[in-house]
Order: C-alpha cells, then sequence, then structure tokens
C-alpha cells in the first residue's frame, strides 16, 4: 500500500469569503498544500488573517466557497451534512482554545460523549474513556466537573475525548491560547506525544512561537494567502 | 438515557430560573384549572335544568309580577301537566353578606316539579302542613347550623318586614349538581301578609314553573301559553327553564365568556415567558450546540436536548399546578360555598390543564429548538468568540 507515503490531507484551490450585505470578503484565496500522515503541522499567522477559517474547513465544520478537500482519499466538500457529521466523528478530534467541555458532565461523561455514537456497550466505552484519560493524566478526575478544575486539566479533558475515538486528524486551534506557560507546555508535550506515540497526525492554530517550535512543519497566513 | 442524563442536568443547571420558570407556569396552569372550572360550573347547572319545566314570566321583565289568576287558564294549555308558582323573594338573614336564594314557592306542587330536592316524606309533610314552615338546603342549613325546628327570621327587602320561619325540612340534592343552598316557604304566608299590609301586591306571582309531559312538545306548549294571554294587561314570555336560566344570567354569560377568554390568555402569556426564558438558556448554550455537533451529534439530538427540557419544566410545573387545584378547589367549597357549593375539578379539566402544560413547553421551545438545530457549527463557535 502506497497510503504512508501519501498525504492525509491535500488541500487544492481552497477559496471561502464572507458576505457582508453588499460587501464580499474574501477571507482564503485558492490555498493548496497537502499535509503527510504522522505530521505535527503548526499554523500561524496575524490575527484575522484566515487560519481557524482554514482549519475548521478541513475539519469539516465549515463550508468552502470552490476547491476540494482530500482527507483519506475523501473529497469532504462534496459530502452532504449528515455525513459529513459522521465522517467527523470518525476522523477528526478536536481541540479548542476555550475547551469546550459541557459543563454539566463529569470528565469522564464528556471523554464519554463521542463515543455515544458509537455502538459500543458500556463497558467497552467505560474502558475506552479510562484509558484516554489515563493518556492525559487524569484517571483520577473522572468525576470531577470541568467546573472543579484547571484550564490546564481541563484541556487535557479535551485532548482525552478529541482521542477516545481513536481519530486519525487532530486539529486544535490556538490550544494553549487560554493557558498559563506551565499548563501550555504540558498540552504541547503531550500533543507531541500524540504524534510520536500514536502516529496522529495534528493540525494546530496559534501565534504563540513556542507552540510552534513543537511543531514539524509551519505554514504562514497571512490575508488568506498562504505565505510560507 | 445519555439524553435524558443531558436533560435532567440542564434543567436543574439555573435553579432560580428553572423554579421561577416552574413557578411560573403551576401558577398559570392553577389559574386554568379553576377558571375553567368556574366556566364549566356554570354550564353545567344551565344544563341540568330540566328540558320538561317551563317559566312563565311577564313578558316586559322578570321583575314584573303575573296575576294569580292566570294559573287556572296555564292549567288548561294542553301539554301542561303541573303548574307551580313563586317569588323571588330576597330575604336577608342577619347580615346582607350571607346571601342565599330564597323563594316562596306553591309548596306542593313546586316540589312534585324538583324532585330531584329530595326531603324525608315526614319532613316534607310537616313542611307542607305548616304555612310558616320553610323547606332549606342541606349546605345552607349546615352553613348556619339549622336544625329541623329552628325558627329564622328573614328581613324582607322586595316585601318590608322581619318574617320568621320554622325550618321544617331539610332537602338534599339527588345528584351532584343540585343547589343545595336554597331556601323555599310558602307563598300563601307571603300573599296573606300581602293582602293585609299591601293589598295591591297581592294575589300576584314573579314567575309560573310548568310541567309538560314531553320535552319535545315543550317549545308548542311555551308558544301556546303566550298566545293565550297575547294583548292581556300582562303578557307571558314562556321559556324553557333553561332559557329561562340563561335569560336571567344573560349578564353572566358575557362574564363567563369574559373568564374563559382570560383562562386562554393566562397560558398564552406564560407561553410567551417560557418561551423568553428558553431562548436565552439556548442563547447561552449555543457554543455548545455547536460543540455538540462538532463531535457529529445531528439536529435531532440538539433538537431534543433543546425540546426535552422545554417540556420537562412546563410538565413539572404543570403537575405542580394540577396538584395546587386540589387544595385550592376545596378552600373555594369552604370560604365560596354560597356560591360554589361544589366546586370539583373534573378529570377533563385535569387533562386540559396537563396539554395547556405542554403546549406552553412546546411552543417556549420551539423557536431555540428550530436555532440550535439548525446553528452552523463554525457559527456557533464565533458567537461566544
Ligand atoms: N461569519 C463570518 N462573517 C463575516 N466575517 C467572518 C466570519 N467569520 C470570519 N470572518 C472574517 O474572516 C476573517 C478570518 O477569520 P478567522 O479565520 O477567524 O481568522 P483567525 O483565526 O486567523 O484570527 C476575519 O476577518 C473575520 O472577521
Ligand atoms: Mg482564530
Amino acid at each position: 500500500m502506497a497510503a504512508a507515503t501519501e498525504p492525509i490531507v491535500a488541500i487544492r484551490d481552497l477559496s471561502k469569503s464572507y458576505r457582508r450585505g453588499e460587501q464580499i470578503i474574501p477571507v482564503l484565496s485558492d490555498i493548496s498544500f497537502t499535509i503527510a500522515p504522522g505530521e505535527f503541522l503548526a499554523l500561524m499567522g496575524p490575527s484575522g488573517s484566515g487560519k481557524s477559517t482554514l482549519l475548521n474547513l478541513i475539519a469539516g465544520i465549515d463550508r468552502c466557497d470552490s476547491g476540494e478537500i482530500i482527507v483519506n482519499g475523501v473529497d469532504i466538500t462534496r459530502l452532504a451534512e449528515r455525513e459529513l457529521a459522521r465522517w467527523r466523528a470518525r476522523s477528526v478530534g478536536f481541540i479548542f482554545q476555550f475547551y469546550n467541555l459541557m459543563p454539566v458532565l463529569t470528565a469522564f461523561e464528556n471523554v464519554e460523549l463521542p463515543l455515544q455514537l458509537t455502538h459500543l456497550s458500556r463497558r467497552e466505552r467505560r474502558e475506552h474513556v479510562e484509558l484516554a484519560l489515563e493518556l492525559v493524566g487524569l484517571a483520577d478526575r473522572m468525576d470531577h466537573f470541568p467546573s472543579q478544575l484547571s484550564g490546564g486539566q481541563q484541556q487535557r479533558v479535551a485532548i482525552a475525548r478529541a482521542v477516545v475515538a481513536d481519530p486519525a486528524i487532530l486539529v486544535a486551534d490556538e490550544p494553549t491560547g487560554d493557558l498559563d506557560r506551565a499548563a501550555a507546555s504540558e498540552i504541547l508535550t503531550l500533543m507531541d506525544r500524540l504524534v510520536h506515540d500514536s502516529g496522529k497526525t495534528v493540525i494546530m492554530v496559534t501565534h504563540d512561537p513556542r507552540a510552534a517550535e513543537q511543531a514539524h512543519s509551519i505554514r504562514n497566513l497571512e490575508k488568506g494567502i498562504l505565505t510560507g | 438515557m445519555f439524553m435524558l442524563k443531558l436533560i435532567l442536568r440542564n434543567t436543574f443547571r439555573h435553579k432560580l430560573r428553572t423554579t421561577l420558570t416552574v413557578v411560573g407556569v403551576a401558577v398559570a396552569i392553577l389559574a386554568f384549572g379553576l377558571l375553567r372550572t368556574l366556566v364549566g360550573l356554570w354550564y353545567l347547572g344551565v344544563d341540568s335544568s330540566s328540558a320538561t319545566r317551563l317559566v312563565s314570566r311577564n313578558a316586559i321583565s322578570l321583575i314584573f309580577p303575573l296575576p294569580i289568576s292566570y294559573a287556572e287558564r296555564i292549567r288548561q294549555v294542553p301539554g301542561v301537566s303541573e303548574v307551580a308558582w313563586g317569588n323571588w323573594f330576597g330575604g336577608i338573614y342577619i347580615d346582607e353578606k350571607n346571601f342565599f336564594a330564597n323563594f316562596a314557592v306553591s309548596p306542593d306542587s313546586y316540589l312534585r316539579l324538583y324532585p330531584e330536592f329530595v326531603l324525608a316524606p315526614e319532613e316534607k309533610n310537616d313542611f307542607l302542613r305548616d304555612r310558616k314552615g320553610a323547606v332549606v338546603g342541606r349546605k345552607l342549613a349546615a352553613k348556619y347550623g339549622w336544625k329541623v325546628g329552628d325558627l329564622v327570621t328573614l328581613r324582607g327587602t322586595i316585601f318590608p318586614g322581619q318574617w320568621e320561619f320554622a325550618v321544617r325540612a331539610i332537602y338534599r340534592g339527588a345528584h351532584k349538581n343540585v343547589d343545595e343552598t336554597q331556601f323555599f316557604f310558602h307563598w300563601d304566608y307571603l300573599n296573606e301578609t300581602m293582602k293585609k299590609t299591601v293589598p295591591r301586591r297581592a294575589d300576584q306571582i314573579g314567575f309560573f314553573m310548568l310541567g309538560v309531559s314531553r320535552p319535545d312538545i315543550a317549545p308548542e306548549v311555551a308558544a301556546n301559553i303566550d298566545a293565550t294571554f297575547h294583548n292581556s294587561l300582562a303578557e307571558t314570555l314562556t321559556e324553557t327553564e333553561k332559557a329561562f336560566q340563561l335569560g336571567f344570567v344573560a349578564m353572566t354569560e358575557a362574564i363567563m365568556i369574559a373568564i374563559r377568554l382570560v383562562s386562554y390568555v393566562v397560558i398564552v402569556i406564560i407561553m410567551v415567558v417560557a418561551a423568553n426564558t428558553m431562548a436565552m438558556t439556548a442563547r447561552e448554550r449555543t457554543a455548545e450546540y455547536a460543540t455538540l455537533k462538532t463531535l457529529g451529534f445531528g439536529p435531532g439530538h440538539i433538537a431534543g436536548i433543546i425540546f426535552g427540557e422545554s417540556v420537562a419544566i412546563a410538565l413539572v410545573g404543570g403537575i405542580l399546578g394540577v396538584a395546587l387545584t386540589f387544595p385550592a378547589a376545596g378552600w373555594i367549597e369552604t370560604a365560596l360555598g354560597q356560591f360554589f357549593p361544589s366546586f370539583t375539578i373534573a378529570p377533563a379539566t385535569i387533562g386540559y390543564d396537563l396539554l395547556a402544560a405542554l403546549s406552553v413547553g412546546v411552543v417556549a421551545a420551539a423557536i431555540p429548538t428550530w436555532r440550535g438545530a439548525t446553528v452552523r457549527v463554525a457559527e456557533g463557535f464565533r458567537r461566544i468568540g
């Protein structure tokens, strides 16, 4: 199989603009690049350059105007909403700047969320969740609610949630943006381990140079255009 | 299972907000139920009036009398099986606030026309024999502690003077809708006193109450009676007891319609309030819905979560409202007994209560559910960021 050398993500001529009344605001213009499996990619650029928009498109939570996004051989721009949702659940793990945990669910239940959509039994779910929480070092905080955890711990729960269904790709939008230096470095180490030990492909939006250092490669966006 | 857990936890997330909404719905449902019961009781009273009883009264107005001499001529009209008559007496017991209906009636024929007033045979005989005897409803007797043999004095308003009666019989209703708060006495007692004190008011009656042999001939009999007195000094207007009651309370019916309207308005108000609360709640949780969608949950899941919470809150409020309805009805029966001798909550009312609560939940959830289910993921995150 040639899959190992094939890019896991191939983006071709991707464009997106927003309409504000009569005005059309281009956000991404003719973006093309590929991401290899197991790559740890940092997307950098000034605020408003379109990093989040690009990440959302790759992760299948937003729609482009034109172009192709081929992930694992599937052009996700052609998927219907329902198929896209199913594809996301299977293929992508999400890590957000503000963690986006459900406040009414415990750490365990938050991590279990993606598994609620699978056919796994209760016991199998429990095993997966415990494994994921152990991986991020929070096995002892399973019954805590997000409000009882620090920012760094919440982000680790979010990472556990992102990996629990074992997706090939992790997308992270400023994962350290809301954390202090120590917590941020813990999170980056954790993501690095996911790439090395579990072979995940990580795409991380950041404007923190220290975060970018951790990555294998860096791509710069400026006003919706890839500059390097 | 998991959805239920999420709905339940979300419901109790803002305890104060949820409690206030639940209390609001409960109070609205309570008001709705009580108002509906009130309206229902009123129509039931009208409905329970007999179809074989006709009322003849002065065509000009209820307050004008008819001569007693009409009795014989009415009796001649084919189809009339019984003729009774009476006057609204309007007497006051000690104080004006002690209101109850009291009538001077032709005792034996009146009781024959009202078999639903059930009297013990010996008490009935005592009443018929005593010209100053009175028969009172069970609830009325209980309220003032009257027993058979007690003397009761009413102060006349339409017929001036102090009128003394001896309670000779206490009737009970043959079924629950019979008013057990009325007071009857001999029309002869009234008439003979009038003959002595105000002779021009003697031999006058307020209404004839007639029995007809079959309900279907009632309209024809009524028309014949009115034809008999056409162009007389006092023309009659004869109608079924039901029509009579409706006319008697035409004014009240307008109020009843207004009350019914108010009962719906109450529900609409709480719908708007609950919808506002749900919209606020859903707006605060937009990022959570976006997160769930990101993880692969569909619009159906999101809709279920919002809808479930709204309906749960409304139903808890509804059940609480229904539960409060019973003590409230009990209180009305004791405190307002003279107006509502039996304030019974019908099973249908409970059904309507719960239906109203459910529709509050559904309507309140409609817009937030639609918004939550259709929010685009990327947009959902942007709203907080
Ligand atoms: N829903 C939207 N409507 C209009 N403009 C938007 C919308 N979303 C993003 N934009 C604009 O697109 C540009 C890129 O946004 P974004 O991808 O969030 O940038 P970054 O993540 O690099 O800061 C910004 O100028 C932003 O204002
Ligand atoms: Mg951004």
